[in-house]
C-alpha cells in the first residue's frame, strides 16, 4: 500500500519549513509570532506518533501486560500455560523469567544515602499499586494478546494497602516496603528532608497573628492525550533495537534502557517521533520501556505495546499529592516573619525519575516564593505508598508550594483584616534585593519586579471596581470573590555540580548543533524536543535572529538519538533558556567562522566584513593600513594564480577574488571546498555546543481570578481569568499564550474539577475520563493573558521559562477567589477540587458554627 | 471469530475487505487502511481523538464496530484538503495557533467541521458546548474557538460573551494570532 511509504522508519522529527511561505520577512526573528512548522503534518493528517509506526518493514507484534488489581498483595501462583498455548501468542512471560536478563529500573534523583526499593519491570513476587504489571503476553494481534492475559492463572493473597501519604507515616499503618523497614528507613518514610533558617520560635514568639491550615494538594492525571506508546524493532545486519517511545527525554532513556538491560549503548536507538503531550508524566523511564526493548532483542521482532487510557491512569504517574501542615507567623502590619510547614509527599510504591526531588525540593525548598521570609521550619516526608510511582506533573513541586504560601497569605490578610493585595507588597521581594537568595539558601532568584507585575494584572482585572461590584452584589445576596496568586519558580534546570550534589544524576546542559550543507540550508539539532510546545518553531527563531537567513533555509532535527548526539530532554520548562541557549551560541560561533571564510575569500580580515540578511560584505570604511592589505594579498594570490595557471595548468579557487560581497550560499560552499583555508580553520560549518547554564531562571507573575459562587447549588463560576506572566524576552508571543492557556486550563482542573482517589483498599475509583473530571471546553474561562519583562542575565537570549506557570497560579487564584466570595459566610476553608457538594457543605458547615456561636453569645456562655 | 465482508468508502475512494465481528472501526481505520490520523485517545468515547465522518456525520470510530461501517461514506482529516489546498478551517487552525502537540487535531478538525456544517456562524458558547466530546489537554481550547470561530461565515452578529473583559465581542471572533 502506497500509504506504507509515510510509516518508513527514520527520523520523523526532521521539520521542514513547509508551513510556511519563504521569504526573507519570514526569517524567523526573536519575538515575532511566527506560525508553526509543526502543524501542516497534524492538520493534513500525516502526524506520526508512536503507535502509528511501522518499522523494519514488519507488523509489530503487540505486547500486553497482566496487572495487578489488588493494590497490594502477595502472587501466590501464577500459571501461563492456558495462554501460551492460544493461536497467535509468541511469548508469555513473568517476573521470575525477567529477573536474569532485567535489572532493576533506576531512578534519576536518589538523596544521599536514600535507599532505594527494588523495581522490577514485572513484579515477581508482591505487586504493591493496582496495575503493577506482573506478566506480559506477545501476540501477533491486539485482540489476541489481550484474549491471552484472561488465560492466565493467577492467585493473589490480598494484603493490606495505603495510598494517603499522612496516613501511610502513622503507626499501625501498612508498610509498602517490608524489606526496607526497619533497615534503612522506618516505616513508610523513606526520606526526611529538614529545611531551617533564621530562628522560627522566636518568629512565633513575637508574632501577632499565628495562623494554623492543613492543605491537601490531591493526586492528579497529568492526561497527555496520546497515552503512552513504545515500539521497538530489531535490525539484524546492525545488532541494533531501535525504540520509538513517547517520550520527553530519548536519550535519557537510551541510557537508562542500556544499563537495565545491561546492553552497549550504541545497539540502542532511541526516537520519540510526534509526542501527544508530557507534562512530565513522559519523562522518565517505565516498566514497558523496558520490557519492550527487551522483548524485540529476544524475539529479533518489532514488537509494540500501547496504553489503553485506562492503563494510562493505573501505570502512567501521577502528580502532585501532598498534605502539608502549615503555620504562618505575621505581624499586625501584615509582615509575615516566620512560615513552618510539615509535608508528606507521596511517592508511590516506588521511586520514579524525579520523584524525591519534587517534594524535598521543588516545593519544601521554594515554599516563601515571592517574599522575604527570614524564619523557616519545613520538614519534608518522602512517603512510599500503594499507588502508582508520583512524580514530575507540569510545575512539579512549585503548584504545591504556590497554593501553600498564597492561600496561607490570603488567610492572614483575612485575619487582620487587610487587603491581599497590600499584605503581597509589604512582603515582597523589591526589585532591588535582585540577585536575592532566598531563606532556604537553595535558590538565588536573577531577577524580578514583582510590584510592577501585580499591578498590570490588578490593572487589568481592575481590581478597585471589582471590589465595589462585589460590595453591591453581596448586599443582593449574590457572592463574587476576587483571588490573586503571585508565584515564582525555577526553570531552566541548571548547575549541574549543586544538583549533583543533592543525588540528581542528569546534569544540568543541553546540546545544541547548528550546521550548514554545502548548498547553504541550516540544520539545527537539539536534544531538548518537542511534546507540542512548538520548539522547533522557536529554535528556529532564536538561529535565524543569529544568521539573518529566511526561516525556510532551516530544518530542525529533534528527538532521535540515531541522529542528534547528545540530549538531555524537555522538562522544568528549559527548552528555550538552556536548548535555546546551546542552538543561540552555537548559530553565533557558526556566523563568526562564515565570517572567516568570507573574509579569506575576499582578501580582508574578518574584522572588515559586515554581515546582514545574507550577504557578508566589505566594510566601506576600512583603514588605508587594511585597504593596503587587502591590495597586498589579492596582488599575492592573483600572482599564485597566474604561476598555477602556468606551471600546472590548474585553476584554483578563488570566489571572492576582486569582488566586495558574497552570498550565504556562496560561504557554504566555500566553507567545504576551498583550496586553503584560514588560519587554522577546518573545513565546514558546523557547531556542537553543550550549554552549562550558571544557575536558574526564575520567572514570576500573577494571577487573579473573578469567581461568582452559587450559595444554593455551590456551583463556581469563573467569571475571569487574568495571567500576567514575566518570563524575561518572549521569543514568540502566540506561542508563549498557548503555554498559558494550557497550563491554566491544567490548574483550572486542579482547583476545580480533578481527583484520583483511592477507595480504603487501595483501589483508584477512577480509572478512565468517564470517572474523572478533564477540563473541557465547557469549563474554561476566557484566559486574559498579558506579560511584563523583566530580562535575565543567566543567559545570553534573557529568556526564562512560561511552560509551567497557568498550572502553578491558576490553583490558588481560584481557590482564592472562591474564599473571598464566601467569606461573609464564614467559609474559611476548602480543599481542591472545589466540587459543588463540597462547597456546599463548607457553607452549611460555616452557617451552622456561625448560629451556634450567636446562639452561644446570646445566652452569655463565652466570656468576650 | 467470524468474519464479515464490508465495503466503505474512505476519503472518495472505496475499500472492501475482511474483518472480524469484534473489530473496531478506528482499528480497522488505522491497521487496515493505515489512515494513522485517527488516534485512539481513551477507548471510552469520551475524548474524541477518533472523530471521524460517517455518511457526513462527525461520529466516534472507537466505539462503533467496523461492520456497522458497512456501506458507509467515510471520512478523515486525510481527505480534508484539496489539492495540497488546507481547508479555511486547517488554515485558521494554523494561524489562531489551536494545536500544541496535534493528537486531539483530526479528531477536533472532523468534529469541528460537522458543528459549522449545521451551524455556519456558531457562538462561543455553541463552539464550547459542541465541543464537550473533544479533549485537549495543551490549549486551554481558547485558540481551538477562535479558529472556529474565525471561519464562521456571519460577522458581528455574535453574543458578546466577553463583555466586560478586554478581550471585547469584537475581538473575541478574531484570532490573536492574525
Amino acid at each position: 500500500m502506497a500509504a506504507d511509504d509515510v510509516h518508513a522508519v527514520t527520523s520523523l522529527r526532521a521539520r521542514p519549513d513547509a508551513a510556511m511561505p519563504a521569504g526573507p520577512d519570514d526569517a524567523g526573528q526573536f519575538g515575532r509570532p511566527a506560525r508553526r512548522r509543526e502543524d501542516l503534518h497534524h492538520l493534513l493528517g500525516r502526524g506520526r506518533f508512536t503507535d502509528d509506526i511501522v518499522a523494519s518493514g514488519e507488523d509489530a507484534l503487540h505486547l500486553t501486560i497482566l496487572r495487578s488489581p489488588h493494590a497490594h498483595a502477595r502472587i501466590r501462583r501464577i500459571d501461563v500455560a492456558r495462554a501460551k498455548a492460544m493461536p497467535g501468542v509468541i511469548e508469555v512471560l513473568t517476573g521470575a523469567d525477567l529477573t536474569q536478563n532485567v535489572g532493576p529500573l533506576r531512578a534519576n534523583w536518589i538523596w544521599p544515602r536514600m535507599p532505594l526499593p527494588e523495581h522490577r519491570a514485572l513484579s515477581e513476587k508482591v505487586a504493591r499499586y493496582v496495575g503493577e504489571g506482573v506478566a506480559l503476553v506477545v501476540a501477533t494481534d491486539r485482540y489476541i494478546a489481550a484474549d491471552a492475559l484472561e488465560a492466565i492463572d493467577i492467585d493473589y493473597e490480598v494484603l493490606a494497602a495505603v495510598t494517603d501519604p499522612y496516613r501511610a507515616a502513622q503507626a499501625g499503618a501498612s508498610v509498602v516496603h517490608p524489606e526496607l523497614d526497619g533497615a534503612s528507613i522506618r516505616g513508610n518514610v523513606l526520606q526526611h528532608v529538614p529545611v531551617r533558617a533564621g530562628n522560627y520560635a522566636a518568629a512565633r514568639r513575637k508574632a501577632d497573628v499565628i495562623v494554623t491550615q492543613r492543605l491537601r494538594n490531591q493526586n492528579l492525571v497529568p492526561g497527555a492525550m496520546e497515552p503512552r506508546s513504545v515500539h521497538a524493532s530489531y535490525d539484524m545486519t546492525t545488532d541494533v533495537v531501535t525504540i520509538h517511545l513517547s517520550s520527553q527525554a530519548p536519550h535519557i532513556m537510551k541510557r537508562m534502557l542500556a544499563q537495565v538491560l545491561n546492553v552497549d549503548e550504541h545497539r540502542l536507538r532511541v526516537i520519540a517521533p510526534d509526542v501527544g503531550g508530557g507534562f512530565g508524566a513522559k519523562l522518565h523511564l517505565y516498566p514497558e520501556d523496558v520490557l519492550v526493548t527487551a522483548m524485540a532483542f529476544r524475539l529479533k521482532r518489532a514488537v509494540k505495546w500501547t496504553s489503553t487510557r485506562t492503563e494510562d491512569f493505573l501505570s502512567t504517574n501521577h502528580g502532585r499529592d501532598h498534605v502539608q501542615e502549615v503555620e504562618i507567623c505575621a505581624t499586625r502590619d501584615g509582615t509575615i516573619t516566620g512560615l513552618k510547614a510539615t509535608i508528606w509527599g507521596n511517592l508511590g510504591a516506588y521511586v520514579s525519575g524525579m520523584g524525591p526531588g519534587i517534594p524535598a525540593v521543588n516545593c519544601g525548598m521554594i515554599l516563601t516564593g515571592v517574599y522575604r521570609i527570614p524564619n523557616l521550619h519545613v520538614d519534608t516526608n518522602l512517603m512510599l505508598t500503594n499507588t502508582s510511582r508520583v512524580d514530575t506533573y507540569r510545575g512539579a513541586g512549585r503548584p504545591e508550594a504556590t497554593y501553600l504560601i498564597e492561600t496561607m497569605v490570603d488567610r492572614v490578610a483575612r485575619r487582620l483584616g487587610l487587603d491581599p493585595v497590600e499584605v503581597r507588597r509589604r512582603n515582597f521581594i523589591p526589585p532591588s534585593a535582585f540577585p536575592y537568595t532566598i531563606a532556604s539558601h537553595a535558590f538565588c532568584y536573577d531577577s524580578g519586579d514583582y510590584p510592577k507585575n501585580l499591578d498590570k494584572a490588578l490593572e487589568i482585572v481592575g481590581y478597585a471596581s471589582q471590589r465595589a461590584k462585589q460590595e453591591r452584589l453581596r448586599k443582593r445576596g449574590r457572592y463574587l470573590g476576587i483571588g490573586l496568586a503571585t508565584y515564582t519558580e525555577f526553570t531552566g534546570i541548571g548547575n549541574g555540580n549543586l544538583l549533583a550534589m543533592f543525588g540528581f544524576d542528569y546534569g544540568g546542559w543541553e546540546y545544541g548543533r547548528v550546521l550548514v550543507h554545502p548548498t547553504g540550508t541550516v540544520e539545527i539539532h537539539t536534544g531538548s524536543a518537542d511534546q507540542g510546545q512548538g520548539h522547533a518553531t522557536s529554535y528556529v527563531q532564536i538561529v535565524c535572529d543569529v544568521l539573518e537567513i529566511p526561516a525556510g533555509q532551516c530544518s530542525v532535527v529533534e528527538g532521535d538519538t540515531g541522529r542528534v548526539e547528545f540530549g538531555l530532554g524537555t522538562f522544568n520548562s528549559r527548552s528555550m533558556a538552556v536548548g535555546g541557549a546551546a542552538l543561540h551560541e552555537a548559530a553565533r560561533r557558526l556566523l563568526a567562522k562564515a565570517k572567516r571564510m568570507a573574509a579569506h575569500a575576499l582578501g580582508v580580515t574578518a574584522d572588515d566584513i559586515v554581515y546582514a540578511k545574507g550577504i557578508f560584505s566589505v566594510r566601506r570604511e576600512m583603514s588605508p593600513f587594511a585597504q593596503g592589505s587587502r591590495v597586498l594579498r589579492r596582488g599575492t594570490r592573483d600572482l599564485v594564480g597566474k604561476v598555477y595557471r602556468h606551471l600546472l595548468g590548474v585553476q584554483p579557487v578563488q570566489v571572492g577574488a576582486g569582488r566586495d560581497k558574497i552570498s550565504w550560499e556562496e560561504v557554504a560552499r566555500l566553507a567545504h571546498f576551498l583550496t586553503t583555508y584560514p588560519n587554522g580553520l577546518e573545513p565546514g560549518l558546523d557547531e556542537r555546543v553543550f550549554h552549562r547554564p550558571k544557575d536558574f531562571v526564575f520567572p514570576f507573575g500573577t494571577y487573579a481570578a473573578v469567581v461568582e459562587v452559587d450559595v444554593e447549588t455551590g456551583d463556581v463560576d469563573v467569571r475571569r481569568l487574568v495571567a500576567v506572566d514575566d518570563c524575561g524576552r518572549i521569543i514568540n508571543p502566540l506561542l508563549a499564550r498557548g503555554q498559558v492557556h494550557g497550563g491554566a486550563a491544567q490548574g483550572l482542573g486542579q482547583a476545580l474539577l480533578e481527583q484520583s482517589l483511592y477507595t480504603d483498599d487501595g483501589r483508584p475509583r477512577a480509572a478512565n475520563w468517564m470517572g474523572y473530571a478533564f477540563p473541557r471546553a465547557l469549563h474554561m474561562p476566557y484566559i486574559e493573558a498579558e506579560h511584563t519583562v523583566t530580562p535575565t542575565d543567566r543567559n545570553a537570549l534573557g529568556v526564562k521559562g512560561i511552560g509551567e506557570s497557568g498550572s502553578i497560579c491558576t490553583p490558588p487564584a481560584i481557590v482564592n477567589a472562591v474564599l473571598d466570595a464566601l467569606s461573609p459566610l464564614g467559609v474559611t476553608h476548602l480543599d481542591m477540587p472545589l466540587l459543588p457538594e463540597q462547597v456546599l457543605s463548607a457553607i452549611s458547615t460555616a452557617r451552622r458554627e456561625r448560629s451556634r456561636s450567636v446562639d452561644a453569645i446570646g445566652s452569655g456562655a463565652v466570656a468576650t | 471469530m467470524s468474519e464479515h465482508a464490508i465495503t466503505v468508502v474512505v476519503n472518495g475512494v472505496r475499500h472492501q475487505g475482511r474483518v472480524p465481528s469484534r473489530k473496531l472501526l478506528v482499528h480497522y481505520l488505522r491497521d487496515d487502511l493505515r489512515l494513522t490520523s485517527v488516534h485512539v485517545g481513551c477507548d471510552s468515547t469520551q475524548c474524541g481523538a477518533c472523530t471521524v465522518h460517517v455518511d457526513g456525520h462527525a461520529v466516534k470510530s472507537c466505539t462503533v464496530l467496523a461492520v456497522q461501517a458497512d456501506g458507509s461514506t467515510l471520512g478523515t482529516v486525510e481527505g480534508v484538503a484539496t489539492d495540497g489546498v488546507l481547508h479555511p478551517l486547517q488554515q485558521a487552525f494554523q494561524d489562531c495557533h489551536a494545536l500544541q502537540c496535534g493528537f486531539c487535531t483530526p479528531g477536533m478538525i472532523m468534529s469541528s467541521l460537522d458543528l459549522l456544517e449545521r451551524y455556519p456562524d456558531p457562538s462561543d458558547a455553541q463552539v464550547r458546548a459542541w465541543l464537550k466530546g473533544n479533549f485537549c489537554r495543551c490549549t486551554g481550547y481558547q485558540h481551538i474557538i477562535e479558529a472556529i470561530r474565525s471561519v464562521g461565515h456571519g460577522s458581528g452578529s455574535v453574543p458578546n460573551e466577553h463583555a466586560g473583559t478586554r478581550e471585547g465581542s469584537a475581538q473575541a471572533r478574531v484570532c490573536h494570532g492574525c
